[in-house]
């Protein structure tokens, strides 16, 4: 295990996937802005929750990256398309999984069955996040394979 | 019962705004700007337009009302059977509560409350994309509410009962007894995930939240003269046009609604004109709004920073160049006026006046102040030298004709003012490294040219065109400027001139003289007000004056652009900013001659001997 070339590449693919999030946002293929989800978790003014979400997803991508090595490194290779493969396996579980989990573990997300109350006013993100944009599947698939793509190019083994 | 202009209220938050008319419908709705793309717009075209309308099905009598000191509209449904009161807002909240709890992006409230037996209420939500051009396709979400996508961003209409919703509208009928409410949020957001506004006790809260807020903001207001009620209103209005995130402010809310019915005079409005800005900064300064006055200072140098030392003639509300002008052949158009369009095309135009009315904006400012800091100084020293050198051109002018350039007297009279502002600041030590010799001498120049070739002797009046016979209503701004005195010869007579080639029987001026004719328009009466106050005739005859135009506000206060003298009917786009600021100046202008305080003029002028001068005839 590459300590040092792991927190940079991580650190670096993370910066990458946030970046191409926020640009298809801004180019209107997805409304989806996922420092937002992570960082209402813990507050509700706007603003600030896209600060924290910011740092959230940085922290979160340090730890994904981490699984990413753990199998380059049990497959004693990495390379780019080996990368791109686990990044579009990492989205198809944030699109199917995670996004399903969501108004689950979100304390300010209302859900299908109940709507919104009080406390939960955040839209879900539905089936595949469709309910933020027909495109966000897409947006994060090709996010996430980009990110993959970066570790398993970058990233030495020893 | 098709609404006309002066049917409509309309509500906002500082980012967008609707129209609603006296008969409960929504019929005029641009999220998420006010110049994004219309998802009601029955205004427009009643069949194709989209709307979203809220009616007792029995005959009733209607009456309006906001509620005192806000933009909460309130409608009365009194019917036989019983009566119930519709709110319609845009919710608004100050930053610390926006920090401490989640609100829509933007959101539209619609409460119905029943007040006296029981009424039959038919319900239409029929939103349509892109101002009518295509349907929306609506989603039943249960619990969530409705969803429609359109123009990239996402619609939840949510409501406290159940409702009969078909493929791209929700029709119902539903019967309220007495106590009980039909609650709905339309919210719209373009990132996702939106906030989902909850009903029940938080649309009571949100309203009551609003209301607090309009109130905090009025009660800032430092009027203290007769007309408060409307000048109050006025400044609601200019508030609610005035885009928060940049300071900007619209110069109404809709495009398109017609100078004359059923001709093509039918305009985008729904963008910033430079032309505005010393009447709308006097207007904010005089009421005491000192930050809306910044905030809009800052916004209108902000704005020009990409093509300064050139101007243009309007900006979006972030300073971009108003789109292209686009005719929306799909529309009828208000009472068949056509076409539609959007975007503006004397985006291109070249118009003199708007760099002495962005100096005269910043004087008037830097006056409060009492200084300015380096970067604005620099700003204003370019715009000097730009009118310095340029003064002398030809331009399109204010009305923003589209037949050609001629030399505007009204233009010139501004290119003066920017540099008598400019100097004045220079005298009092708050402009440094101006060419003071420059500007003194290109001032005095144009004081000639005005003097020679905008005074017609054989017709005895000011003109409008260098050595032309026609007048304008601008002429009438010559005192307000400190070019010359209000009660000098010239002025009386130019005044009489005006009245009889551009006045009505009721006290309303036309812009200018054209056939067929337009409506009246409606700061230009208020013009006339300022005129008689400065001198031009009695405070007695400017207070007359000043009641009887009041009186062409409708039901709630508001004005359009221009007034049909024949019918009273409101014309041209609403409600209009430019009308407004031009009540709340001449409001102010009465209040400070009643109190023998001297005119803005006075101050932020440099040539103090041309107020009181008499002209030669």
């Amino acid at each position: 295990m590459n300590w040092s070339s792991w927190l940079l590449w991580g650190f670096l693919a993370t910066i990458v996937l946030t970046t191409i999030s926020a640009g298809a946002q801004g180019l209107g293929l997805t409304r989806m802005n996922f420092p937002y989800v992570l960082g209402s978790m813990l507050t509700p003014g706007r603003d600030r929750a896209k600060l924290y979400g910011f740092w959230m997803h940085l922290a979160a991508g340090l730890v994904f990256s981490l699984v990413y090595v753990w199998i380059f490194q049990s497959l004693g290779e990495a390379g780019w398309w080996r990368g791109s493969v686990i990044g579009i396996c990492h989205g198809i579980v944030v699109l199917v999984v995670i996004m399903s989990l969501l108004p689950g573990l979100h304390p300010r997300m209302a859900s299908e069955q109940h709507g919104p109350e009080a406390h939960n006013l955040l839209e879900p993100p539905g089936f595949l996040a469709l309910h933020y944009g027909v495109q966000t599947p897409v947006a994060i698939l090709l996010s996430h394979a980009v990110f993959g793509a970066i570790l398993g190019a970058f990233y030495r083994l020893v | 019962m098709v609404p006309k202009i002066q049917d409509y209220a309309v509500i906002g938050d500082c980012r967008a705004a609707a129209l609603v008319s006296r008969y409960g419908s929504l019929d005029w709705l641009c999220w998420p700007r006010f110049d994004s793309v219309a998802i009601f717009s029955a205004l427009l075209d009643p069949d194709k337009g989209g709307h979203w309308s809220l009616a007792p099905t029995s005959p009733c009598r209607f009456e309006r009302r906001y509620i005192q000191n806000t933009n909460v509209l309130e409608t009365s449904f009194l019917c036989d059977s019983g009566q119930a009161v519709l709110t319609d807002l845009m919710p608004v909240a100050s930053g610390q509560f926006k920090r401490s709890a989640m609100m829509a992006d933007h959101e539209l409230v619609r409460s119905l409350v029943c007040t006296e037996r029981e009424i039959e209420i038919q319900i239409e939500f029929r939103p349509r994309a892109a101002y009518g051009e295509g349907p929306i396709q609506l989603r039943d979400h249960g619990k969530l509410g409705l969803r429609f996508e359109s123009g990239g961003g996402v619609y939840w209409l949510r409501c406290n009962r159940p409702l009969h919703v078909e493929s791209d509208r929700v029709r119902d009928t539903i019967i309220l007894k007495r106590g009980e409410t039909l609650d709905f949020s339309l919210s719209y957001s373009e990132e996702s995930p939106a906030v989902l506004p909850a009903l029940g006790e938080r649309v009571r809260a949100a309203i009551d939240r609003s209301v607090e807020w309009w109130q905090q903001w009025t009660a800032r207001s430092n009027y203290q003269g007769p007309y408060r009620e409307m000048v109050t209103r006025s400044a609601l209005a200019l508030k609610l046009l005035a885009y928060a995130p940049s300071g900007a402010i619209t110069a109404a809310a809709t495009t398109s609604l017609p100078e004359r019915i059923g001709d093509s005079l039918n305009w985008d409005y729904r963008y910033c004109w430079l032309r505005d800005a010393s009447l709308t900064i006097r207007a904010l300064l005089g009421l005491g709004y000192m930050d809306e006055a910044e905030s809009f200072l800052t916004w209108l140098l902000h704005a020009t920073r990409l093509t300064q030392p050139e101007l243009r003639v309007m900006y979006d509300v972030f300073g971009g160049m108003a789109p292209r002008e686009r005719e929306l052949d799909f529309l009828a158009g208000y009472f068949g006026s056509r076409p539609v369009r959007t975007g503006n095309g004397a985006r291109h135009q070249l118009q003199l006046d708007i760099y002495g009315e962005v100096i005269e904006a910043t004087a008037q400012y830097a006056n409060f102040q009492g200084c300015l800091d380096r970067a604005t100084q620099k700003v204003l020293i370019g715009l000097g030298k730009h009118v310095a050198r340029h003064w002398d051109s030809p331009d399109e002018g204010i009305w923003e004709p589209r037949g050609g350039r001629e030399n505007h007297t009204h233009s010139r009279l501004m290119c003066w003012t920017g540099l008598d502002r400019l100097l004045a600041l220079c005298d009092k030590g708050i402009l440094d490294g101006a060419p003071r010799e420059q500007f003194l001498k290109e001032r005095e120049r144009i004081h000639g040219q005005i003097e020679t070739h905008a005074w017609n002797e054989k017709v005895q009046s000011y003109v409008s065109t260098l050595d032309g016979e026609g007048v304008d209503a601008t002429l009438l701004r010559i005192p307000w400027y400190g070019f010359e005195a209000a009660d000098s010869e010239r002025m009386k007579l130019t005044y009489r001139r005006i009245c009889e080639q551009l006045g009505t029987r009721d006290g309303l001026l036309y812009r200018y003289a054209r056939k067929p004719a337009e409506g009246a328009f409606g700061i230009c009466g208020f013009w006339a007000v300022e005129f008689l106050a400065l001198g031009g005739g009695t405070l007695r005859e400017a207070h007359r004056l000043f009641a009887r135009l009041l009186s062409y506000g409708n039901d709630v206060g508001l004005f359009s652009e221009e007034i049909d003298p024949a019918t009273g009917d409101a014309l041209g786009n609403f409600p209009q900013a430019f009308t407004h600021v031009g009540l709340i100046s001449a409001a102010l202008t009465l209040e400070e001659k009643e109190r023998g305080e001297p005119h803005p003029a006075e101050e932020t002028g440099a040539d103090t001997k041309a107020v009181g001068r008499e002209a030669r005839v």
